[in-house]
């Protein structure tokens, strides 16, 4: 076994990604599209703070706005997944049709 | 540099961080999916302490899994989710949709593969000097250098505030 460097963790980090991406992409439920969202954004941590090991303390410092940015769109969606749910009585994202035409 | 990364360490926490992020994209119950998001969570925390990060990994834990996965389930409880678990989960680009994301996986994996030379593989200098006092330096980091985007930071979390708010309030 090798010993584990920065690569490994960039393609744990990469696995994440496309997995999120993916939910993104094919849920239907609004809660679980957030959730995926969620999860492009701790790969994106993971990649800062395994470079951060090369080239100083900054990506750690950009980990932690990644993370304030992510509580701050968790708030704002899920306010918008309750305001959608009151008018519409469901979550799925293949209903949310009213600014189409 | 002899690396705090044992090799079994990271293979465990790889496992547990993709296969329940799997779980989290195919699970039918919300709840569910809320509950293997916090073992991705605290598998990525994990890897931040192997990675000499003990700051970032305690926000980790903190934050995302004790704050906002909190509000995830709170939203998972007040939204009705009964019907929902009845229907279809997949919406009808499914199959397009992860073509195209297996495809992009397969280009980062390709750029890694060709790009890996040019990393360098000395760490950071004096990088193991920082396990002892790593919250001091990120702090320092924080209100020294990074003192104007820590203040927008603090903006949009207030406008965030309001702004959820306004969205889940009945009539404003």
């Amino acid at each position: 076994m090798t010993e584990i460097g920065t690569l490994h963790y960039l393609v744990v980090a990469a696995a994440l990604f496309i997995i999120g991406t993916i939910g993104v992409l094919t849920r239907r439920n609004v809660v679980i599209i957030l959730m995926s969202i969620e999860l492009i954004l701790n790969a994106v941590n993971l990649n800062l703070v395994a470079f951060s090991r090369l080239y100083g303390l900054h990506g750690q410092v950009f980990a932690i706005f990644v993370i304030t940015d992510a509580a701050a769109e968790a708030a704002v969606g899920l306010g918008i997944i309750i305001a959608f749910f009151r008018n519409k009585e469901t979550v799925n994202v293949d209903e949310v049709d009213l600014l189409k035409w | 540099m002899i690396p705090v990364a044992t090799t079994f360490f990271f293979y465990f926490l790889a496992v547990l961080a993709i296969g329940s992020a799997i779980a989290v994209i195919t699970q039918r119950n919300p709840v569910h999916a809320a509950l293997a998001l916090i073992v991705t969570l605290l598998a990525l925390a994990g890897f931040y302490l192997m990675l000499y990060a003990p700051f970032v990994a305690g926000v980790q834990i903190v934050l995302y899994a004790g704050g906002i996965m909190v509000l995830f389930l709170f939203v998972i409880m007040l939204v009705n989710l009964e019907q929902n678990i009845r229907e279809y989960q997949f919406n009808k680009q499914w199959l397009v949709g992860t073509i195209v994301a297996l495809a992009l996986g397969g280009l980062l994996l390709f750029v890694y593969r060709t790009g890996r030379g040019t990393f360098p593989t000395v760490f950071y200098q004096g990088y193991r000097g920082l396990e002892g006092d790593n919250t001091q330096q990120i702090g320092l980091a924080l209100y020294g250098q990074y003192m104007l985007p820590f203040e927008i930071a603090s903006l949009l979390l207030l406008v965030a505030i309001v702004g959820a708010v306004v969205m889940a309030k009945k009539r404003i």
